[in-house]
């Protein structure tokens, strides 16, 4: 019995300790957002946040993720709200789309940490995720407007203060 | 992929005609305010997805009770955006914003066959071209309909209604929406001629409309084939000889069945399938299996032997392609030769979704949830998705329902049907929907590759170092003799089988003028399985015609924009795009300190790309740091994916040039994952820059055009570098 809690939500699960958390979320959660492209660890098409932190889902054990907290693509907002989501539908990011909730998962985890990456900040942490279509020049361009509309968001939210 | 469906040579001629006579007709009819008389097929079929809407006039188009308005997609969307593209052309003619449309895939149906063969299938870069005429005019007709619909409710003559934004408007300023006007236009009957928009008309295509598949894209809600089917859904995982043309002798799966997890262990025609209730135990218990396979004659089969076999033919006088001029004469007199020899490897598609198909049999009835590129093919032997499953599964295909997914890449992998059949063999053996998983090595081993080949120049320049003769041998696999015989075996029989257009295309019409040229084509036979890889011919022919250019106009001593731009007097498309790259470059201005460009044109698909790229090497380690590209696909549908798609294209072939090879050993592929088939990644992307040429032509492809020009454009760069002429890739910097 694993305990977790994935995008919010407690879960108790009964599977196979070694089971891959990519293919439990998959499989035994039906939450299909998050894609197996390599099973290897080299492609990102996996991505989640387990603690924050950007970590391929087909290289965890379900056993690692014991009272730890998961988010998924699924649940980093409702509706696409998310401001990386936003920015992503801005630039018209996706192409076939496979590998963007990994995208899109390792670029929120990106800004967490710096919200204000440079070029050579994104080149670090979005290579290790792959884009078959070749989407590389849209998300850089996407994650710069992410940074910029969180900036904003973070402004007015300083400014709503401000006036409390 | 390509669109030749039939006579290898003649096929494509007439696919080029067909597309371009019938836009010619739009373009200049229409344009002229004149009508068509061109009439299309109103779905009748049992699964027949218009049947439940209100009002369809067309198997392209359904509005429901509701208002709501959807286009069904007949082509496949792997990402080249064709779910946004063909809305836009129904949504000119039926008078609404795009936002107003949403869009469903089409079922596997006659009704949406192209005119190549009644294929339902989408490659070649053909989606626009196939789709154009039939959708604008679905739309057309849709709006007649309505608009008639409303001059009836209001006593009017059907010229003094107004359609606008989804709407009929009265004189008097009074609307009728298009949901209360449906079911009325529905009894109306369906016009034979209709009006089409001329271009200067056009007001939802040529924009940048946003896609329409990006936000389910965006949150993880988009369906691909490996998260459709039913929530009981099983999964396989299948062995399958990792020597080709191997079969197999024996098995043991009493390790495999020991897996918790594991039901069953099933013989395939293509292996052995371990059915599990979860990927994971599947590929386990796969991975027990013990198997003695039958290794047959290939076994030894490796690089070398290839290589020299691909030498050989090209030695050996293949069929002739091309012949102009007198190019024996030139070539065996005493001037000096030019001669220069090109090779490349074999390549995967890696498409990011691994292969995958869902296949349901139950009562004689098959369902297959597939991310295919090639729905439906009644009129072919080996017929599409459809028939191909029917006949695995042994129900008939009448009874066999495809539903097409979204598909995580394609690239030309996913018209083949080795995953489709598979799966629905399997179905047909099992109890329940099961799902057919490959694993990345199963992709990576058992794809269709694109052919490796050997390229044989020699050429003889002129007094002003002009080109006098050209002579271009090209050895390599056939994809079309793999690959006819399963469409229309008449003309495999009819076929000389010597030359094959998807070898060739791109060397045997390479633009540039000169008074003697010969190429030629040798087949090489190799059990290697070969198929359609973005931009197919051109990705080889491309690189090596715009390679051994640039060294002639490196040997003349001129520019090689200048020396192109010269021999390309009488294409004036050519001419253009490299004039716009060559401007947008600053070709002529020096280049920053450390780095150099290099140049290509290519056409392909009916669309004209020029690119130029910028280098530089550091520590023998290669950086494309910006690329320009220019583009004339004729007219444009959606600018702002024509962009992502040269962009698109322009990654996929980098990757080839700089990581792509497959490696043969003992009859085996070695390469399995992207650990050892490297893909381009975010810190090695180049800054892009793209342009579009205003055009009235007819419209071209756009999915694999961006594709050829890259390579070389590449490898030009590093000889104005350093003076190292790349002859093989992909490239290595000494
Ligand atoms: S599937 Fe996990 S990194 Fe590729
Ligand atoms: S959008 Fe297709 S792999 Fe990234």
């Amino acid at each position: 019995m694993v305990k977790f809690t994935l995008n919010g939500e407690p879960q108790e699960l009964n599977v196979p300790s070694a089971n891959p958390l990519l293919w439990v979320l998959r499989e035994s959660l039906e939450l299909t957002g998050t894609k197996f492209g390599c099973g290897i660890g080299q492609c990102g098409a996996c991505m989640v946040l387990v603690n924050g932190q950007p970590t391929r889902s087909c290289q965890m054990p379900i056993s690692a993720a014991e009272g730890s907290e998961v988010i998924t693509i699924e649940g980093l907002s409702e509706k696409g709200a998310h401001s990386v989501q936003e920015a992503w539908v801005e630039e018209q990011v996706p192409q076939c789309g496979y590998c963007q909730s990994g995208q899109i998962v390792s670029a929120v985890a990106l800004l967490a940490a710096n919200p204000n990456p440079t070029d050579e900040d994104i080149d670090g942490a979005m290579s290790s995720n792959i884009c078959r279509c070749g989407t590389y020049p849209a998300i850089r361009r996407a994650i710069h407007r992410a940074a910029g509309i969180q900036r904003q968001l973070a402004s007015t939210d300083d400014g709503a203060r401000g006036e409390e | 992929m390509k669109d030749q469906h039939g006579d290898p040579i003649e096929g494509r001629d007439i696919g080029k005609n067909l597309s371009r006579r019938s836009f010619v007709k739009i373009g200049v009819l229409a344009g002229a305010g004149l009508t068509l008389g061109v009439s299309y097929r109103v779905i009748k079929g049992p699964e027949a997805p218009p049947t439940d809407a209100v009002f369809s006039p067309s198997a392209f188009l359904r509005i429901d009770v509701d208002g709501s308005i959807t286009v069904m997609v007949a082509k496949s969307e792997m990402g080249q955006g064709v779910a946004t593209a063909l809305p836009q052309l129904v949504a000119e003619e039926l008078h609404v914003p795009l936002s107003q449309v949403s869009f469903a895939f089409a079922p596997a149906h006659p009704a949406y066959g192209t005119a190549m063969g009644g294929m339902q299938l989408t490659g070649g870069s053909t989606s626009i071209r196939d789709s154009w005429f039939p959708l604008c005019e679905a739309g057309a007709k849709a709006r007649w309909m309505l608009r008639e619909a409303a001059a009836q409710r209001w006593g009017l003559a059907p010229d003094q209604v107004q359609m606008n934004e989804g709407k009929a408007l009265h004189p008097d300023g009074s609307k009728l929406t298009y949901a209360q006007l449906a079911s009325a236009a529905a009894l109306l009957d369906i016009p034979k001629d209709v009006p089409l928009k001329g271009p200067s008309e056009f007001r939802v295509i040529g924009t940048p409309a946003p896609r329409l598949d990006v936000p389910a894209k965006t949150t993880g809600e988009a369906i691909f084939g490996m998260d459709a089917g039913p929530s009981n859904t099983r999964v396989a995982v299948v062995a399958r000889s990792p020597v080709f043309g191997g079969v197999l002798r024996a098995f043991d799966s009493t390790g495999a069945l020991e897996v918790q997890g594991v039901d069953e262990v099933v013989e395939l025609e293509s292996g052995i399938a371990v059915v599990a209730d979860g990927y994971v135990a599947a590929k386990e218990g796969r991975d027990l299996l013990t198997i003695e396979w039958a290794d047959g004659e290939w076994s030894t089969l490796d690089d070398t032997e290839i290589s020299d076999l691909l030498k050989e033919a090209a030695d050996e006088d293949g069929a002739t392609v091309r012949k102009e001029g007198d190019i024996d004469s030139v070539l065996t007199s005493d001037r000096e030769q030019i001669r220069a020899a090109y090779t490349l490897p074999y390549l995967a598609h890696a498409t990011m979704e691994p292969m995958n198909c869902t296949a349901w049999v139950r009562n004689g009835q098959c369902t297959v949830w597939a991310p295919t590129q090639f729905q439906n093919a009644p009129g072919l032997v080996g017929g599409g998705a459809r028939q191909v499953a029917a006949k695995a599964a042994g129900v008939s295909a009448d009874n066999t329902v495809v539903h097409t997914t979204f598909l995580g890449g394609g690239f030309g992998r996913r018209a083949e049907q080795d995953f489709v059949r598979e799966a629905a063999e399997l179905a047909g053996k099992v109890d329940g929907p099961v799902k057919v998983i490959w694993t990345r090595e199963d992709d990576m081993q058992h794809d269709f590759y694109r052919p490796a080949s050997y390229h044989d120049f020699s050429a003889v320049l002129g007094v002003d170092g002009m080109p006098e003769a050209w002579c271009h041998r090209i050895a390599s696999q056939s994809i079309l003799q793999r690959m006819v015989p399963s469409w229309v075996p008449d003309f495999a029989t009819n076929w000389a089988g010597t030359s094959d257009p998807t070898s060739t295309e791109g060397a045997q019409d390479q633009p540039y003028h000169i008074p003697n040229v010969r190429v030629t084509y040798s087949k090489v036979d190799l059990p290697v399985p070969v198929g359609f890889w973005r931009s197919v011919g051109h990705t080889q022919n491309a690189f090596v015609v715009e390679s051994f250019i640039d060294e002639l106009a490196d040997l003349a001593g001129q520019d090689p924009y200048e020396y192109r731009r010269e021999l390309l007097s009488e294409h004036p498309r050519h001419r253009a795009v490299l004039d716009t790259v060559a401007e947008a470059s600053e070709w002529a201005s020096p280049v920053p300190g450390g780095r150099a460009r290099g140049i290509a044109v290519a056409e392909s698909f009916g669309s004209f790309v020029a690119e130029v790229a910028e280098i530089s090497i550091q520590d023998g380690q290669l950086h494309v740091h910006k690329v320009w590209c220019a583009i004339d696909c004729g007219m444009v549908v959606n600018p702002a994916i024509v962009r992502a798609q040269m962009e698109s294209g322009i990654v996929y072939g980098l990757t080839a040039a700089l990581y792509g090879r497959i490696n043969i050993q003992g009859g085996r592929v070695v390469q399995s994952n992207f650990h050892d088939y490297q893909m381009l990644r975010m810190r090695d992307a180049p800054d892009i820059e793209v342009i579009l040429l205003p055009s009235q032509e007819a419209p071209g492809g756009v999915g694999e055009p961006g594709t050829p020009p890259i390579a070389p454009a590449v490898t030009n760069a590093v000889f104005a570098l350093t003076g190292q002429r790349i002859r093989e890739l992909p490239i290595q910097i000494v």
